[in-house]
């Protein structure tokens, strides 16, 4: 499979009167061509700047990519100006958010919405987009698709929002499609319906996803690769089934043991001590070394590298290095 | 009408919530509860189509000096007497009120479209542009206005289109105003990036999406504005400095009042003028009004 985004030391910080955040520091992954991508992290960790950095969207004023190369399908994101990119966006790369309610313009129908995309990107006749809208809504899931051309947002469920938001985002077959937590805020129910519809559809449209989440079941159920971000770095890379059967990393290993397990008996879920350093005071040396169990001399002195421990697999701690390996 | 069914292939029970309404549909239902508002409404319509039909209704010329009859009382001939100069109040009154109205109108159109267009480019795009485009809407407002009007007017010749062009140029900072203060808080709204992942331009979002949203306290503005521009411009040809005789409007019919003895002879004079701004500017207060209440969300449909 080739590569469709190449994400190299990413870094955006955001500026304030006195002080430089460094929200996302130095992120690397790629993104191949029909691959489903999930980054997890918990709140802070960086995954929702990543996404906006992709889409250029990085939210201003204060935030700056400072650093790195954004390469999709071989092109530069980062150096491209504003009036390319609004090619791009809804084009190449399409985006849906973890808020169906505020997601879609309250004021205007749900076919005009669909609508005004495809007129403005695949310079469809108001009828012919009208067609496609149709075509798109009966795809993610309403029989009765002209019958929601005409409503507004108000008269739909979160359910049937998220699946609207999900008909646009796929309007002009995006290459790519970034998911910022798709389901958080759903029933769950819903929230399998959605992750199967968001399954066919990156087959059938052959794109890729990136899904964000901190939900660890939406990314066994969807994902084939997994980013584990903390503190604006990515901790681990490895392939779902490897990372849910043997997490490398101490931060993993915790979000891990932090799921309830039908076939266990535990009094309390374990979970990690303390919070995910804020931007402005992140640790000297190891980012996680105010909460790792296995936290040693070194990790305080120096930061450790991303490095390939098996293949496919990356972590970045002490841990994986030679001679200290064993005793983990 | 009929709910629409909606049969999900994967079986969710979904069902859109009440009936389908259009939004302007709820907006007229709203509106029409307000019975000032509807009577506002309907008074405002026979004033303004007979200013329209002016030409049609009038049954004499506005215009027409009749020596013989000057400040006749209300009679079957003229039916709302006659000014010193034997002219016809009735046909002037409708010949006044076209003019009123359109520097009331196009003032209206013109503040608006200035003040909407500032207010959302200093609303959207905020940081140093919205700083000067605020500063110069201190300056404006800082303006002794009446003073300002006096003496553009009176140092450029004094004409309707004079008298529109300063109130457009003058009063549009309080819809900006407005407008920016809509768009601060909807440009941070989740939809807003929603739009901005599509791909759609600065131009594209403001105008076709955010703009929707903000119009509501505009359309109230704008029409409470029309109201206060019929005012400035009475104000001014009252004073001698809008629309010049012999040309009619409800401002310069008034003018005559302040004699005396037009006052203890002919009081129908200045009566119906002064009656007919009075009635005009409580209509367009009222739908001014009712329109706020129509079109705020948070007051709930009864």
């Amino acid at each position: 499979m080739s590569t469709l985004l190449e994400i190299k030391n990413l870094k955006t910080h955001f500026f304030s009167k006195d002080k430089v955040l460094p929200v996302v520091d130095g992120v690397d992954f790629k993104v191949k061509k029909g691959e489903t991508l999930a980054i997890v992290g918990e709140s802070g960790s960086g995954k929702s700047i990543t996404s906006l950095s992709i889409m250029g969207l990085v939210p201003k004023p204060g935030g700056k990519i400072v650093e790195g190369e954004i390469l999709f399908d071989g092109k530069d994101l980062v150096q491209l100006s504003e009036n390319q990119m609004y090619k791009v966006r809804g084009n190449d790369i399409a985006m849906i958010f973890q808020e169906p309610m505020s997601s879609l313009n309250p004021v205007l129908t749900i076919g005009e919405q669909i609508t005004e995309v495809l007129i403005y990107h695949k310079k469809l006749s108001k009828k012919e987009a009208r067609q496609k809208a149709i075509e798109l809504l009966k795809i993610v899931g309403f029989a009765r698709a002209e019958g929601i051309l005409d409503d507004y947002p108000h008269r739909l469920s979160g359910g049937m929002r998220q699946r609207v938001m999900i008909a646009m985002a796929m309007s002009c077959d995006p290459k790519l499609l970034i998911a910022d937590e798709p389901t958080t805020a759903l029933d769950v129910t819903v929230q399998a319906q959605i992750l199967e519809l968001m399954k066919d559809l990156s087959k059938k449209f052959e794109s890729s996803i990136i899904l964000i989440t901190h939900d660890l079941g939406v990314v066994a159920e969807l994902a084939d690769r997994v980013i584990v971000m903390y503190a604006g770095q990515v901790v681990e890379e490895s392939p779902v089934v490897s990372l849910f059967d043997e997490p490398l990393h101490p931060y993993t290993q915790g979000l891990l043991s932090s799921i309830p397990k039908l076939d266990e008996e535990r009094k309390r879920l374990t979970s990690i001590a303390g919070n995910v350093p804020s931007p402005d005071s992140f640790p000297k040396g190891c980012r996680f070394n105010t909460r790792c169990p296995h936290v040693m001399q070194v990790c305080i002195d120096k930061q450790p590298d991303l490095i390939e421990v098996k293949p496919g697999r990356k972590s970045r701690c002490f841990l994986h290095e030679e001679g200290v390996n064993s005793n983990g | 009408m009929a709910k629409p069914e909606i049969n999900l292939p994967n079986d969710i029970n979904a069902q859109t919530l009440g009936k389908r309404r259009s939004l302007l549909s709820i907006i007229v239902a709203k509106f029409f509860q307000n019975k000032l508002a509807v009577i506002a409404l309907v008074v405002l319509s026979i004033i303004i189509t007979s200013a329209i039909l002016a030409p049609l209704i009038t049954p004499h010329d506005p215009n027409l000096q009749n020596l013989r009859h000057r400040l006749e009382p209300p009679g079957p001939e003229f039916w709302l007497g006659t000014d010193h100069l034997g002219r016809d109040l009735f046909s002037r009154l409708l010949y006044g009120g076209r003019v009123s109205l359109t520097v009331g109108f196009v003032a209206m159109i013109g503040a608006v479209s200035i003040g909407t267009t500032i207010g959302a480019i200093a609303g959207f795009f905020g940081g140093k542009v919205d700083a000067f485009l605020m500063r110069l809407v201190d300056v404006i407002i800082s303006f002794p206005n009446i003073f300002l009007l006096i003496t553009l007017v009176a140092v450029l010749e004094p004409s309707m289109e004079i008298l529109i062009l300063v109130f457009a140029l003058l009063s549009w900072t309080g819809t900006s105003r407005l407008v920016r203060g809509e768009f601060l808080t909807l440009k941070n709204r989740e939809f807003v990036l929603a739009a901005r992942t599509i791909g759609m331009s600065n131009t594209r979002i403001i105008f076709g999406q955010i703009l929707p949203s903000a119009m509501g306290p505009v359309i109230v503005a704008a029409t409470l504005a029309v109201g206060n521009f019929i005012l400035a411009e009475s104000t001014l040809s009252f004073l001698g400095l809008g629309i010049q005789p012999p040309r009619a409007s409800w401002g310069n019919m008034l003018t005559y009042s302040q004699s005396v003895t037009i006052f203890r002879n002919a009081v129908w004079y200045p009566t119906f003028p002064g009656l007919a701004i009075l009635i005009t500017v409580l209509c367009f207060n009222f739908i001014g009004d009712g329109l706020r209440d129509a079109l705020d969300p948070r007051i709930v449909e009864k």
